[in-house]
């Protein structure tokens, strides 16, 4: 960065506006990308450990151990196998949000009161027919949170992936600014992406809402 | 049973030499080597300390809980040979906590057992708000409403109408009105035997509380820890006649007080007062009361309505008998009024002799203290006159 350039070179935005987009909606693509295929995973995963709880230990440890794996040693371990390509992001993206899913699929099935199961069970409701038109719905809060917090850690992650060469808005932050020393590349970059997790987050909690109108009844 | 109108009738619960154990063989019984029948349209309470297995061997009957040995049958059925699922749609089934759907509307929770049988839409709608109406919720006001939007009693009466949705011939409480307060309770209870009356389940009904047993019950199975089964009988026979030290123990020394409450003053053969009338003159009444060897008489007014009591020794010129001649004192009592309640206000009256009047307070007849204590002494077990 040379002193006598301005500190956001406006002009730059305005010329670069369709590769921001383009880098916004790359972001967003591979964010939705690894959190579809990870609630793909972890939610049979999580009904899985709902029946049978003795797998309970192993999986979450799995997950956990997948969670605490540095990104950068994660790409390490991939590369050789997946080379440098989206794949190789996207399956550490994935595996970053299994613990979060399938922990908080989990807590929202256990957190269903006992005597509404008891209802259930003696009103004949079958244990699929339970799982199905009970207990799933009402662990929607605590699924969709499990979402929330999945998506926005993905958003930041994905910047990460800039460095084997993906990234969205972490190549305009990486690529286009810390690696040439360009200020505005980096500054619009960074504020497009905590944008977007803000949005994200809101999305959530609007979606949250829609979905379990029966949380917000009170005694009238 | 997919029948739109609340259809009256039960099925006989017959349970035969039932017993549970959870846990491995050799385990103490829960319940043990237990025989009972229930008829058809019967209210049967199961009543016991907690730990007497009564809760478990309710769930037996909708296979909750399976017995360990034994047989169950619903009209002649055994619940064994029929799918779990099925057999509990049949079963209505209440629990103190009711356990309502959180995520689904009143009306949706009352039609979750009709949807479950598929039956139609418009059928399943008819039904909800005639099932609201019976248990005396307003279903316009009340179907789109969340259960986190009614107070206790409102769900209590939510999970009432969801039991009764499918038209059940059997009907499982355990507990039902244990979480509401003492008044509500009394209001749930009432309006619980009058529905009751009216579509005639078999119901049982399980609760720790004997005075809830005895009201609700038309026959009483009390258990002992173990589960072990103490008696079965009728509550007026049971407080007659405890079959042992632990049932005596169990419905409280107060029994008698407690028999008092399932009769009613109109089961009494009334005794019958001199009475005298306004206007009628003093040396008559007189003549009258010696005559009939009684020192008092009612005085009533033009109407037949009591006004108090005139002594013979009041009766001392000619003049005509006034409003101001009477001495009031005695409690008034209903056809109705309980022996329990009875007893209670005439002993806490300047005097001890109930007058029982009709709706329109014109005297019956009256009861005595000794008369309600003769007949305690005197019924049989199971005899009490109305009981």
């Amino acid at each position: 960065m040379r002193p006598e350039e301005e500190f956001i070179r406006w002009d730059w935005l305005a010329r670069n506006l369709d590769m921001l987009a383009f880098r916004l909606g790359e972001h967003m693509l591979i964010t939705l990308v690894a959190v579809v295929v990870g609630f793909a995973i972890a939610f049979p995963v999580a009904l899985l450990i709902y029946r049978r709880r003795r797998l309970i230990g192993p999986i979450l440890g799995l997950a956990g151990a997948l969670y605490v794996i540095p990104s950068l040693a994660l790409f390490g371990l991939l590369i050789p196998i997946t080379g440098i390509s989206l794949l190789t992001a996207e399956i550490a993206l994935v595996s970053y949000t299994l613990l979060i899913l399938v922990r908080n699929t989990l807590i929202g099935l256990d957190g269903v009161s006992p005597e509404v199961l008891d209802a259930a069970d003696g009103l004949g409701l079958s244990a699929h027919q339970r799982l199905w038109r009970v207990e799933l719905p009402l662990a929607v809060p605590l699924i969709v949170t499990g979402l929330r917090l999945a998506t926005v850690t993905t958003i930041g992650l994905v910047a990460v992936t800039a460095l084997i060469g993906q990234g969205g808005l972490g190549f305009v932050i990486l690529t286009l600014g810390i690696d040439r020393f360009f200020a505005t590349a980096i500054y619009a970059g960074s504020l497009l992406s905590v944008l977007l997790a803000v949005v994200a987050d809101l999305g959530f909690v609007w979606l949250q809402r829609r979905l379990t109108p029966w949380s917000r009844a009170q005694v009238a | 049973m997919s029948s739109a109108t609340p259809s009256a009738g039960g099925a006989a619960v017959s349970l035969e030499h039932v017993s549970k154990r959870f846990g491995p063989p050799g385990g103490a019984l829960v319940v043990n080597d237990l025989s009972l029948e229930i008829g058809a349209g019967e209210v049967c309470v199961l009543v016991g300390p907690s730990g007497c297995g009564k809760t478990t061997t309710m769930r037996m009957i909708n296979r909750l809980v399976e017995p360990t040995a034994g047989r169950i049958t619903i009209d002649g059925d055994d619940v064994a040979g029929l799918p779990a699922v099925e057999l509990r749609r049949r079963i209505g089934y209440v629990i103190q906590q009711v356990g309502l759907f959180p995520h689904l509307t009143v009306a949706e929770n009352v039609g979750v057992v009709p949807r479950l049988l598929r039956w139609p839409d418009a059928q399943i709608r008819s039904r909800v708000n005639e099932l609201l109406a019976l248990v005396g919720l307003e279903p316009g006001d009340f179907g789109a409403r969340y259960p986190a939007a009614l107070s206790g009693g409102e769900r209590q009466r939510v999970g009432v109408a969801r039991a009764l949705a499918a038209d059940p011939p059997v009907m499982l409480l355990d507990e039902p009105f244990g979480a509401v307060d003492p008044i509500r309770r009394e209001r749930l209870q009432n309006e619980f035997l009058r529905l009751q009356a009216q579509v005639r389940k078999t119901v049982v009904f399980v609760t720790h509380d004997v005075d809830e047993a005895i009201k609700m019950g038309d026959r009483i199975a009390i258990l002992a820890p173990g589960g072990v089964l103490a008696q079965v009988d009728t509550p007026d026979a049971i407080l007659a006649a405890p079959a042992s030290r632990f049932v005596e123990h169990f419905v409280g020394a107060d029994r008698g007080l407690k028999r008092l409450s399932l009769a009613r003053v109109r089961d009494l053969t009334l005794g019958a007062p001199l009475t005298a009338r306004l206007r009628d003159a003093a040396p008559a009444l007189r003549q009258r009361l010696a005559a009939g060897g009684v020192e008092y008489a009612l005085l009533l007014d033009d109407q037949d309505r009591p006004l108090g009591w005139i002594g013979a020794a009041e009766l001392t010129d000619d003049r005509l008998l006034g409003e101001a001649d009477a001495t009031p004192g005695s409690p008034l009592l209903q056809p109705e009024t309980t022996l329990r309640d009875a007893l209670s206000v005439m002993l806490g009256s300047a005097v001890q002799l109930g007058v029982v009047v009709d709706e329109r307070d014109r005297v019956l007849g009256l009861i005595s203290v000794d008369a309600i204590s003769a007949v305690i002494q005197a019924s049989p077990p199971g005899q009490l006159p109305g009981a």
